[in-house]
């Protein structure tokens, strides 16, 4: 790890602690409150430059590795899951148009999502296709000059706020082989917004319908060719895995911070809580798991710099950061799920209460379990890597 | 089931059939407004379980623990915050006055209370005194033949709308120179401070009870100076007992929700509930499910036959919410994100279930007392 990159990434940690303890915290219970999402928020994060950390300086970004990337998304999540969840989002959509777009694309649309002026967002889930993904059913049906969407996709971060989307529909034959990506904007005609889903967490992030009528995609809008979108969206999803390990690691240290200080100020029976074994146990043990958590997303990230770095396409590398990305999403949610709901237990009838954040950062906390893949379907995946790693 | 009564069961299938036609429509809605069902409540006064372990002298219905913890279980299925309030009332409020009142408080409170003309809430906790509950600072000071009142409760369930309050004031300097009173709001002999946000049981009001200088007569006074120890060692254990019928409640909720739900979700060309996946959250939490309603309506039974004890109340109380919690994010994880949607009630189950583990008597202090009591008796079990 290079002194350099360190004091990089350092400098740029207190640049965001400073900016979220300004800009955020503030009014982070009301919003969550009323599920009020502020894009001058989001533009403001960008201006410190983390909103397209990996995306290449040519179109705007840093250059940065997973590793620098992930540090900066878990200390906004420390304030904010929901803002790091579309800093992540929007990020995954810059790594999909660097990696498949071709020159023209990346032209259009990288600058203004790695500047955080504009915000992207990934639309994969249907009403039925949720873990099942590839029976998607949405359709785009060739016409002159381009493709006619129909459909719609449920369940999307930021919908609604971003202004460019990757939406993967049906071109071809059922299953994952018939599937296309392409590249939908805000104000296409025949793309619309459906409900926006009341949430029991990420309040401040908006969860969307989106709806498309006959809607009109220009055919230089496709990634790659006809039949690639399912490549695509999981080429996208284990990176995504790594920065949802990334938020969870940044949740659960903000409320074992919050649980710790409690801890520690907290009297009953005379003396600090915290000199209760029940207390100190549950915060050693609440630390001990977030180390891990941390370690797991830091290996993984290290694995994707080495392929984003190397030349070659290594499938045995592929397949090991394959692991990893999910280990590193299954245990950092698990144990965010499991630190948030100590960190309530631990501040007892004030951490129930709204007055403290420790009761949202645990709701915050349950869908980092079922996002980019459910903990079950990560398990499956492990598994299957598993067979490959070790039955070749 | 095998341990319950003809009458037991008529009494389960009451409260079954008012939780679905008066709680659950409404659960969802008070919910997400953070507002009371009152008109719920006042029908509890109809179908008669308010004063539920309360004697038939003053419009009870005189049964026990059992009876009342089937009340929590059917109520809690369909709407726990409701059930907090409810349970608020009867357990803590009712049954109290029922245990340690004299004819003339009983009289004067009992009937009121019981009809749901009245709302009930019992002042226990305050802000620096929590776990440590026998610390508590509110004072009472002798004044001729009245007291004068000063304090502040804190996470008094039904403060908002508490017409009646049940209070443990300090008399004296020493540890146990605690003393219990009545007091009425009309009187402004309490106020109600700011309503607590809350991250579930939304629709169970909480809030502070504000005493400021409250002048008392006498005949509000429970029994003698010094007998508050005494009153809540009493309702200790029935207050442990019945609302962990309120997450055996949430959980068969949240299990039956789940069967629901995997029979319909299709992923994969097939429904969920083929997945062994699935069937591993299912068939545990089920199992979970029996072996807490075993647990609870054992001792609820004996409890009722006279075999009472602080430590088997520590137990349910610390084993049941526990595993009801766990049992709500599973069902939540089950569901996927329509799980962590408002469409769904279970991450409703889930925000609710947590306040379990908090409310009368935190995790840690029934591990205090279920570790002191087996330590210093040291038995085999």
């Amino acid at each position: 790890m290079s002194e350099e990159r360190l004091q990089l990434e350092s400098q740029l940690c207190e640049e965001i602690k400073k900016f979220t303890k300004k800009n955020i915290w503030p009014e982070a219970s009301a919003d969550d409150e009323k599920q009020i999402f502020r894009k001058e928020i989001y533009q403001k994060l960008g201006d410190l430059g983390i909103a397209g950390m990996t995306t290449s300086e040519k179109y705007n970004g840093m250059g940065l590795s997973y590793q620098s990337y992930t540090r900066a998304l878990s200390e906004v999540a420390r304030a904010s899951v929901a803002y790091a969840v579309t800093l992540s989002v929007s990020g995954m959509v810059q790594n999909i148009i660097s990696q498949f777009g071709n020159n023209s694309q990346k032209e259009k649309y990288l600058s203004e999502l790695a500047k955080g002026q504009e915000i992207g967002a990934f639309a994969l889930t249907e009403s039925n296709s949720g873990s099942d993904a590839s029976a998607l059913k949405s359709t785009a049906k060739k016409t002159k000059g381009g493709y006619l969407l129909q459909g719609s996709k449920i369940f999307i971060t930021s919908g609604g706020v971003a202004k460019t989307y990757i939406v993967m529909a049906r071109t071809g034959e059922e299953g994952a082989k018939g599937i296309s990506a392409f590249i939908v904007t805000d104000g296409m005609k025949g793309f619309s917004y459906g409900k926006k889903e009341k949430k029991m967490g990420w309040r401040v992030s908006p969860t969307t319908e989106l709806i498309f009528n006959q809607c009109f995609v220009p055919k230089e809008n496709l990634l790659k060719e006809e039949g690639e979108g399912f490549e695509i969206a999981k080429a996208a999803l284990d990176p995504g895995r790594v920065t949802i390990g990334a938020i969870s690691v940044g949740l659960a240290k903000e409320a074992f911070y919050q649980a710790f200080k409690y801890a520690n100020e907290r009297k009953q029976f005379k003396k600090p809580i915290i000199e209760f074994q029940a207390i100190e146990f549950m915060l050693a043990e609440m630390n001990m798991e977030i180390c891990a958590s941390e370690l797991l997303v830091a290996k993984a990230c290290e694995l994707l710099d080495q392929i984003k770095a190397s030349k070659k396409n290594n499938e045995i590398l592929k397949n090991t950061f394959g692991k990893y990305a999910s280990m590193a999403k299954v245990k950092a949610s698990d144990t965010a799920m499991k630190v948030t709901t100590d960190a309530v237990q631990i501040l007892g009838g004030v951490g129930y209460t709204a007055e403290y954040p420790v009761e949202r950062f645990m709701r915050d906390a349950k869908v980092l379990q079922i996002v980019e893949g459910t903990n079950q379907i990560q398990r499956g995946l492990i598994a299957r890597y598993l067979k490959s790693e070790i039955l070749g | 089931m095998w341990f319950f009564s003809s009458e037991e069961k008529e009494l389960q299938k009451v409260c079954r059939d008012f939780a679905a036609k008066e709680l659950a429509p409404k659960a969802q809605y008070h919910d997400e407004k953070e507002s009371f069902n009152l008109a719920a409540f006042k029908k509890m006064g109809e179908i008669g379980v308010l004063g539920i372990t309360a004697s038939a002298d003053y419009g009870g219905a005189g049964l026990g623990a059992t009876a009342a913890t089937i009340s929590m279980e059917e109520f809690g299925r369909a709407c726990a915050s409701s059930t907090l309030s409810y349970l608020a009332h009867t357990i803590l409020c009712v049954n109290n006055i029922q245990n340690n009142a004299s004819k003339e408080q009983k009289e004067k409170y009992l009937p009121k209370l019981i009809s749901g003309e009245w709302v009930g809430c019992m002042g226990m906790s305050e802000p620096e005194y929590g776990s440590d509950a026998v610390g508590i600072q509110t004072k009472a000071v002798s004044v001729g033949d009245k007291y004068r009142i000063t304090g502040t409760k804190m996470w008094i369930t039904n403060a908002t709308y508490a017409d009646i309050a049940y209070v443990y004031t300090r008399t004296g300097p020493e540890k146990k120179n605690l003393t219990t009173f009545i007091l009425e709001k009309n009187k402004k002999q309490f106020a109600a401070g700011k309503a607590i946000h809350k991250m579930g049981m939304r629709a169970s009001p909480t809030g502070e009870l504000i005493f400021d200088n409250s002048e008392v007569e006498i005949s509000h006074r429970v029994g003698k100076e010094g007998d508050s120890i005494y009153h809540m060692m009493k309702n200790l254990e029935l207050e442990r007992i019945t609302i962990s019928g309120i997450s055996l409640g949430l959980a068969r909720a949240c299990v039956e929700q789940c069967v629901k739900y995997a029979n319909e979700r299709k992923q994969f060309g097939k429904t969920i509930g083929n997945y062994q996946l699935i069937q591993k959250i299912i068939a545990e939490m089920s199992a979970e499910y029996e072996m807490m309603r075993c647990f609870l309506y054992s001792v609820a039974k004996e409890y009722d036959k006279g075999n009472k004890g602080p430590t088997v109340a520590a137990q349910v109380k610390l084993a049941i919410p526990k595993i009801a919690t766990k049992i709500a994010l599973d069902a939540i994880q089950l569901h996927g994100g329509y799980g962590y949607s408002r469409e769904f009630p279970v991450e409703r189950y889930l925000r609710d279930s947590k306040l379990m583990e908090i409310g009368a008597g935190t995790n840690e202090v029934m591990i205090m007392i279920i570790a002191k009591n087996l330590l210093k008796t040291a038995q085999t079990i």
